[in-house]
């Protein structure tokens, strides 16, 4: 392994801590969608990592299982998204808060 | 340190930096986007470094290439320009977040190493095509066959969210 | 005791004595309470009036069979099944058919059934708007149905459930007319006082049980109690402080409690007040209820525990001076009251504290004697009454009435005979009873003051001649009151009422001749005579009276006796005959006495002014107003509503924020959390 695991695995959390901060503080829903999928790229990271220092491709394959999925969540997410903009004419996150008290 | 060591925090580096540009971009949201391409890239090279050649290109071809296509579609679609939602958040309330989040990744780096399992050798042909079908198709075929049925069920509703009308 | 019978009787009899008249009540229940099918009249008195006069059959037909039975082993048990069953303890549902339960179902199945034909014929009268017939026969027989539980109960606990039928359905009866408030008040109060009879019966109950139970004998069977007393007879009981301390017999102290139910059912002071406003009920309910049979529950229940109180002298001495009291304190409200039945409730009171003077001194064939021959002339005064009011169309009070022999001869008649009964003359019955409980106060050695027992008896014989003899002239004769209108279209009760006066009348008449004292019956050359003195003796301890006066004393307390029953006779007729302008007078020169009398000595007015208003204010103020509303109502349910509403609107509430943002925030910290602590 050409780098120590814990270097992968903490490049992983670094990327995740980011992604989590994006979706936490960002307003634009585009925004805090994209920074979703950057926290399934950390999980993927951390998943490879694992996979390639024990030797199991089990790993891989849950890779590619995330990916789809983050796929399929994309698109409807985005067609959410979508019907959201055309009924408010906005994508900011606190328009979007009919449960409040 | 080996090629591949000096590539992996070449890729790293480049990974973290477009991610911040990602999340700290307040003005352009299409520049949000192309930075999370190039987050997207460069996670592809360290994927080829960790022996995934499969998944690394695979993650170019949907990730990079596909979904966050879709993003900047719908972006310009919706015609969105700037985040004039930025809320001014006090200096200190930024400070503490930064000093916390520093502290949890401190925390946990120094706890890791140590506390994982030995690394092993690797098998000729892991990570490719071959090698990762094979899994795929017996172990896994289940979860394989049922992700197309979340594919479908995800572009049916995709489709319905998005149309004009609903007749 | 008595011993158990033989194979020779068939117990399994008894048990329909009770259940006839069950079944009568919980048919009229369920098809007038639950189908809403009410009967018609004749099927309503031919169910209930048939009903008891099957239980009336079984009972001659139970009575001979016991008779049939060798003397010491008069005792038939039919235990129908285990009520109760606890470890050792078990209350069975069992009838005891002894000499002295069988005189009381004996008087109550025949006494109830006249009332009941009576009430076919009382209740017919559309005065009321609530005709209710056969809500009335479902009362009556439920009543029936109690009281004969608490007289063939072989147990105190199946007693103490009649006991308290019988409660429930006086009140039931008082109140029957409802829907006018004072009546159902009337109902409420007798129920109310002798709830609180029922407590010290209870207590007494508890305490003799307990008792026995450790000793080891946990029942509450009488034959098994009786068995069992006399290794309790000694025990003595720490009385508390704060009710005056010292050591006292336990057995005193049971027969005290005892009473205090006794003193609720049979009306003795203090808590006879219920029975003059019970006379609120329509008339048969008066006569059975209030003279022939739930009253004498109490002194029932005194002679049942007799061997309790042969061996508790203080408290037989309290019960025999508080009958006496009650019996002159009685007479003497009766003395001037107008309304027909409170005479006769009065009168009840003080006829009662009679018997339950005789119980106190031992006399308890004398009381049980008097309680049969009382049953019948009490009966037949109030359905005589009875059947003046319908005569009056309603009308209760004496001061309106006045030469009614005119026109209602009949009912004057039996009235009279009743009259005569009750006042001692003899050789109606009553003289006879009263008679033999004046012997019992007389020779009452262990009783103290008992000759001053004897001479109240003396005297309130005198007084209850002079207010019946009253009653009697102020109805029947002297100048009429009555509108004449109303006079000529007066006319008699019809058979139905009648019929049922004749019987009674003959027995109120001829009831003597069963305990016929010894002295009469050598005169006559019956050897024997007291066949009911005979008959009770051995199941009640060994008796006073007869056995211990020579033939010439008891002659002459008769004769004093008579005597002043003829005096009060004479007073009577002097004063409301011979010169009637004389009571007017009287009243106004003893203006002062005459108002304390009306008012029975104000003692309604102070209960009320010492427990009851006390009472309705601390449960208003303090436990209603205070407790309920406030404590519970505001503080509780009310502040813990309020308090969370507060939190929720002014704290909680701001935690929805509507910010899928602020969600995620907690769902990281919670997640953070968790793994962390895994992770420790």
């Amino acid at each position: 392994m050409p780098v120590p695991l814990e270097h992968v695995i903490g490049l992983s959390a670094v990327l995740f801590a980011i992604g989590t901060i994006g979706a936490l503080t960002r307003r634009n829903l585009v925004v805090i969608m994209m920074s979703i999928e950057l926290m399934l790229n950390a999980v993927n990271l951390a998943l490879l990592g694992f996979s390639r220092a024990w030797a199991d491709p089990t790993g891989q394959i849950f890779v590619l299982m995330v990916i789809t999925v983050a796929a399929a969540e994309v698109a409807v997410g985005l067609g959410i998204l979508i019907s959201l903009f055309r009924n408010r004419d906005s994508v900011n996150v606190e328009d979007v808060s009919l449960l409040k008290w | 340190m080996s090629a591949a060591a000096v590539l992996f925090y070449v890729f790293a580096a480049m990974t973290v930096v477009a991610a911040l540009g990602m999340v700290l971009n307040v003005r352009n949201t299409v520049a949000s986007a192309m930075s999370l391409v190039v987050a997207m890239i460069a996670l592809a090279g360290i994927y080829v470094i960790l022996e995934a050649h499969l998944v690394a290109v695979i993650q170019i071809l949907v990730y990079a290439g596909a979904i966050v296509v879709l993003f900047l579609f719908v972006v310009m679609l919706l015609n969105l320009r700037s985040d004039a939602f930025a809320v001014p958040r006090s200096r200190l309330v930024k400070l503490l977040g930064m000093v916390v989040t520093g502290w949890i990744l401190w925390v946990f780096v120094r706890l890791l190493p140590g506390s994982l399992p030995a690394v092993k050798a690797l098998p000729e042909g892991f990570g490719g095509f071959r090698d990762v079908g094979r899994e795929l198709f017996t172990s896994f075929v289940l979860p394989f066959e049922v992700t197309s049925f979340l594919l479908l069920a995800a572009i049916v509703g995709a489709v319905v969210l998005a149309k004009r009308r609903i007749d | 005791m008595v011993e158990t019978a033989g194979p020779a009787a068939d117990t399994t009899i008894l048990r329909w004595i009770p259940l006839f008249p069950l079944a009568a009540a919980v048919i009229h229940g369920v098809l007038l309470g639950l189908l809403r099918r009410p009967l018609a009249r004749r099927a309503t008195y031919w169910l209930s009036c048939g009903a008891v006069a099957a239980s009336f059959l079984v009972s001659l037909f139970a009575f001979s069979q016991l008779l049939g039975l060798p003397e010491g082993q008069r005792a038939m048990v039919d235990d129908v099944y285990t009520w109760i069953g606890a470890g050792k303890f078990s209350a069975e549902a069992a009838f005891l058919l002894d000499p002295i339960s069988a005189v009381m179902i004996l008087i109550v199945t025949f006494v109830g059934f006249l009332i009941h034909v009576y009430s076919i014929g009382y209740m017919d009268d559309d005065h009321r708007e609530d005709k209710g017939f056969q809500r009335f026969f479902c009362y009556l027989n439920l009543f029936t149905f109690s009281m004969l539980v608490l007289v063939l109960a072989d147990n105190l606990v199946l007693m103490f459930l009649g006991w308290e039928g019988v409660g429930l359905c006086s009140y039931l009866l008082i109140g029957f007319w409802y829907s006018d408030r004072w009546n159902a008040y009337c109902g409420m109060k007798a129920f109310v006082v002798n709830r609180i009879g029922d407590f010290g019966f209870l207590v007494g109950i508890f305490l003799l049980f307990a008792a026995l139970a450790d000793v080891g004998h946990p029942t509450v069977a009488y034959r098994e109690i009786a068995a069992a007393f006399p290794s309790i007879t000694d025990r003595l009981v720490q009385i508390p402080a704060w009710l005056g301390g010292g050591e006292w017999k336990l057995a005193t102290v049971i027969g005290l409690c005892f009473f205090v139910g006794a003193a609720g059912k049979s009306a003795q002071i203090p808590l006879y007040i219920w029975l003059p406003d019970a006379m609120a009920g329509p008339t048969p309910v008066s006569a059975l209820i209030h003279a022939a049979t739930m009253v004498t529950a109490g002194v029932y229940m005194v002679c049942r525990m007799s061997f309790l109180y042969e061996a508790a002298p203080g408290a037989s001495a309290v019960i025999a001076w508080t009958g006496a009291l009650t019996a002159l304190f009685a007479a003497t409200i009766a003395i001037v009251q107008t309304d027909i039945k409170k005479v006769l409730a009065y009168s009840t009171v003080s006829q009662l504290g009679y018997m339950i003077l005789a119980a106190g001194c031992g006399g308890y064939a004398a009381a049980m004697f008097h309680l049969g021959t009382h049953a019948f002339f009490k009966a037949l005064l109030f359905l005589g009454s009875g059947a003046v009011i319908f005569a009056m169309h309603h009308e209760q009070n004496t001061d309106k009435m006045g030469g009614l022999w005119s026109t209602i001869p009949r009912t004057g008649a039996v009235f009279l005979v009743g009259v005569i009964a009750i006042s001692g003359i003899p050789p109606f019955s009553g003289f006879f009873s009263k008679d033999e409980i004046l012997l019992s106060a007389y020779v009452a050695e262990r009783v103290p003051g008992h000759l001053w027992i004897w001479g109240i008896g003396v005297f309130t014989a005198l007084l209850t001649a002079l207010y019946m003899f009253r009653v009697y002239f102020r109805t029947f004769h002297g100048v009429t009151r009555v509108p004449p209108d109303q006079m000529r279209k007066m006319h008699e009760a019809p058979a139905t009422m009648l019929q049922p006066l004749y019987v009674l009348a003959v027995f109120a008449a001829l009831a003597g001749l069963a305990g016929l004292p010894q002295v009469y019956g050598d005169w006559l050359g019956i050897p024997d005579s007291n066949s009911l003195g005979h008959f009770l003796a051995p199941a009640l301890p060994a008796g006073h009276g007869e056995h211990e006066v020579s033939h010439a004393l008891e002659l002459q307390l008769s004769l004093l006796a008579v005597a002043a029953a003829s005096a009060g006779f004479g007073l009577a007729w002097w004063l409301y005959i011979r010169s009637p302008e004389l009571p007017a007078r009287m009243r106004e020169t003893l203006a002062g006495l005459h108002r304390v009398l009306v008012n029975k000595y104000y003692v309604d007015e102070l209960y009320d002014a010492l427990f009851v208003r006390p009472l309705i204010w601390v449960s208003d103020r303090v436990l209603y107003r205070g407790v309920d509303a406030g404590l519970i109502d505001q503080v509780a349910v009310g502040g813990t509503a309020r308090a969370v509403q507060a939190f929720a609107a002014r704290g909680l509430k701001y935690a929805q924020s509507g910010l899928a943002q602020s969600y995620l925030i907690l769902m990281v910290v919670g997640t953070v959390a968790i793994v962390g602590w895994l992770l420790r």
